[in-house]
């Protein structure tokens, strides 16, 4: 997280974190499990009224920031969602409030995400190894006064929970966004199994849905742009996230290492241990440090934020595992156990590290990135 | 240290603001020191001739010169001793100002960090006067006598004696890993005064001159060929009590500042550097030279081990900059320098591997043309950047015992007199 906040930051990450604390304590995460959606929606509701589904969308449309910077703002949430486990559809229907926002589409909608009444998912377009290069399995044609959709998108977080869905897909020569209520004729959801005890995926099919082409948001066949920026924002939300979970299960794991005695001794005062702890500390610290600078680098603009941004999720995807992981064997077997809170962490981490590219997509990216600036230089 | 701590805390107003000296420096740069060349650029392959070393360093010390007489030596050392008196910032400005020139490379540390700040620390003002202006002029090259044959990681359990003899001590000892000892003017040392008293309270610092009857530098070669570190053997070395550095017996309280500097590196606000920025040739950028050379980027096995190499350095820079942050804010403790220091020596051991991947078979044999060039006999010394300045393990140490508060280990050698410490294996057994 980020080192220096303002007053205002801080003010409400500790209004945040003390919300979290209150409402979704890890028995409250476990019992969500057999919920079908994952979090009540009064939750949900008083979390908007926190600011929570608020900093990506334009004041306009009822949106705002605290610092200025929309996207810092909201990593503060994820940290603390991911500290907590906390239940709740944060990056889907940010990152669909913010996209409807800067393309001034569906006002209605977006006050509806805002407000917390209302749930957004976005149906994302799948990584080439090439950044920029984006491949929809999803097709959007145009027929006379209407747009057809066909195609499937998986996995599609809170599918099932979202009353819109914004799709991504090609339209032969360009790549076109609609939006698509979920009530729609043609739309499917066949839920999907997952790690996270309150997180929900679903795989949607659109079968030659049909939708009038008011439908469509930003200009049709040109939405490229639009969708780096919605793919790098899902890439800073999830990666605060992922640091979150990392730094709950490592602070955890200090303090029984402190607590837990073996052979008449603290696990904290061998050095065997103790080195690894150092390594899983300097790793939590890079952690912070590289998604901090890819948020303000996606929040600027700035030409190097694809870079930093697939770096972020490379790297935390790869070492975080290792903390995390690293954290279950110095629990021993309690760590493995469902009665324990640890695995609440590894869950969350888990699905954060697999969303959005693997590290080891993402490395391609960063291979490709630095090739292509090589050969412009 | 309040030297240091006051100089960064000056008032701002009083300074220079950041843009102007932006200009300034800029424009001096460019009409006094000439581009890099491609052999600048890559200072630290070793194998070069000894008079094209000491020629090196002759142009080191020329260009030191011309910062000094320019108003761009010194940044954050006080006017009173030569120094620019500005801020850590101006130096960040500098730095990124230097990109692209030549600068003196050798001057930088271990002279100007530690030495030179450890003498801003703990000089008094007549050593201060003395060599501080000298050194910020390039007059004088400054060397470590910290490190002993005995133990590396060890340092305080330093066997250099220094007897005192009226106004003289008296030194007899061997210290090692010298860079560039046979071209250097002074050396810092760390002696023991003290074996009657546990190792850390017998301790303390002088200076003397390298080049004097009683020391004898030898070179020594290391498996990549380069002879850049020394050893060296005093004896009787005859030191005033007007060189002594701190107080008698006191040299761990030094010791400690000293070593903090040594673990900032070219990270200190001390030196001048060209900003290691993100565009600039870096070790991520040879690694892709070398996938390139054998046509290898289409491979996405090979995409995914040079964009690691460029992960690991992205990321080691932000590291970097959030435990400099986080040291001067007060979140972490100043021994959380060792993250960083862990993090840079797992990272560049990293990179060297991944370069001899991608490498392939020019990792075993190659034409001096080769973009590998070299790969592999960095490989050969790929644990360098674990060991110099500190072991990692040392600095697992560090982190988890100084900033985790862990609990420390065990040792020997605490209470009781250093005399007394076992300092190898028990003959017979």
């Amino acid at each position: 997280m980020l080192l220096a906040l303002t007053s205002d930051q801080e003010f409400f990450r500790e209004t945040t974190e003390r919300f979290l604390v209150e409402q979704a304590p890890p028995n409250e995460v476990r019992r969500l499990q057999k919920d079908t959606a994952g979090f009540d929606a009064d939750y949900w509701r008083r979390g908007a009224e926190l600011g929570w589904t608020s900093f990506l969308v334009g004041e306009a449309h009822g949106g705002g920031t605290i610092s200025g910077a929309g996207l810092v703002d909201l990593c503060l949430v994820a940290y603390e969602f991911g500290r907590h486990a906390a239940p709740g559809p944060l990056v889907s229907t940010n990152v669909v409030a913010g996209a409807l926002s800067a393309r001034d589409a569906h006002p209605d909608v977006i006050a509806d995400l805002v407000a917390g009444t209302g749930i957004a998912s976005w149906c994302a377009p799948e990584l080439s190894s090439v950044p920029g290069v984006w491949v929809p399995t999803v097709e959007i044609r145009r027929d006379g006064g209407e747009v057809v959709v066909t195609g499937t998108v998986s996995p599609v977080e809170s599918a099932g929970q979202a009353g819109h869905l914004l799709v991504t897909g090609h339209d032969g020569g360009g790549i076109t966004q609609v939006l698509v209520p979920a009530s729609a004729a043609g739309v499917s959801i066949e839920p999907l199994r997952t790690t996270d005890l309150t997180r929900r995926f679903g795989a949607v099919t659109f079968d030659d849905v049909r939708l009038p082409e008011e439908a469509i948001v930003g200009a049709p066949g040109e939405a490229s742009t639009d969708v780096e920026a919605q793919f790098l924002r899902t890439l800073a939300i999830l990666n605060a996230e992922a640091v979150g979970a990392m730094q709950a299960a490592f602070d955890m794991t200090v303090e029984w290492s402190f607590d837990r005695y073996a052979f008449g001794r603290p696990l904290a005062s061998y050095q065997a241990l103790k080195h690894r702890f150092a390594d899983m500390l300097t790793w939590v610290e890079a952690s912070h440090a590289i998604s901090d600078a890819a948020s303000y680098a996606i929040e600027e603009g700035s030409p190097d934020a694809a870079e930093l941004a697939s770096a972020a999720k490379a790297f935390i995807g790869q070492y975080g595992a290792e903390v995390v992981q690293d954290c279950v064997q110095m629990h021993g077997g309690i760590g493995v156990t469902f009665e324990h809170d640890l695995h609440l962490f590894l869950r969350r981490f888990t699905v954060d590290r697999s969303l959005a590219g693997t590290p080891g997509e993402h490395r391609q990216r960063i291979g490709a990135i630095l090739d292509g600036r090589e050969v412009a230089a | 240290m309040s030297a240091v701590s006051t100089e960064g805390a000056q008032i701002p107003e009083q300074l220079e603001d950041l843009e102007s000296f932006r200009e300034r420096a800029r424009s001096w740069i460019g009409a006094n020191l000439r581009p890099a060349t491609a052999d600048e650029m890559r200072w630290g392959r070793f194998g070069g001739s000894e008079e094209a070393e000491l020629a090196s360093v002759a142009r080191d010390r020329e260009l030191q010169r011309k910062l000094f007489d320019g108003g761009f030596a010194g940044i954050c050392f006080p006017r009173a001793y030569g120094g620019q008196g500005l801020s850590p910032g101006h130096q960040k400005v500098l730095n990124q100002e230097l990109v692209g020139y030549e600068y003196p490379a050798r001057m930088q540390v271990p002279t100007l960090s530690p030495c030179a700040t450890v003498l801003l620390e703990f000089g008094t003002e007549e050593q201060k006067l003395r060599h501080i202006p000298a050194i910020l002029k390039g007059e004088e090259l400054w060397m470590q006598f910290l490190s002993e044959p005995s133990g590396g990681s060890d340092v305080a359990g330093a066997l250099t004696t220094a007897i005192r003899d009226g106004e003289q001590w008296v030194l007899n000892g061997s210290k090692v890993w010298t860079t560039g000892a046979w071209w250097s003017d002074w050396g810092l040392c760390l002696a023991r005064t003290n074996w009657d008293v546990p190792k850390h309270r017998g301790l303390s610092v002088f200076m003397l001159p390298i080049h004097q009857s009683g020391v004898e530098v030898h070179r020594i070669e290391m498996i990549n060929g380069s002879r850049e570190f020394c050893q060296e053997f005093m004896t009787d070395v005859i030191v005033p009590d007007s060189d002594r550095v701190g107080e008698v017996d006191d040299g761990w309280t030094v010791g400690t500042r000293w070593m903090f500097h040594e673990r900032m590196l070219y990270s200190s606000p001390y030196v001048s550097v060209p900003d290691g920025g993100r565009q600039a040739g870096t070790a991520a950028t040879r690694v892709l030279g070398i996938a390139r050379e054998h046509g290898r980027m289409d491979d996405p096995s090979v995409r995914d081990l040079v964009g690691e190499a460029r992960m690991l350095e992205i990321v080691s820079d932000e590291l970097m900059k959030r435990v400099t942050e986080s040291i001067k804010s007060g979140r972490l403790s100043d021994q959380a320098a060792a993250i960083g220091r862990l993090f840079k020596g797992t990272t560049a051991s990293r990179i060297s591997t991944l370069a001899l991947e991608v490498a392939g078979s020019a990792g075993a044999a190659w034409t001096d043309e080769s973009a590998a060039s070299e790969t592999a006999v960095s490989f050969l010394m790929r644990q360098v950047g674990s060991i110099a300045g500190g072991t990692l393990e040392m600095a697992r140490n560090v982190i988890s015992e100084r900033v985790l508060a862990m609990p420390r280990e065990r040792t020997l050698d605490r209470d009781v007199p250093f005399r007394d410490v076992p300092r190898s294996r028990p003959t017979g057994s």
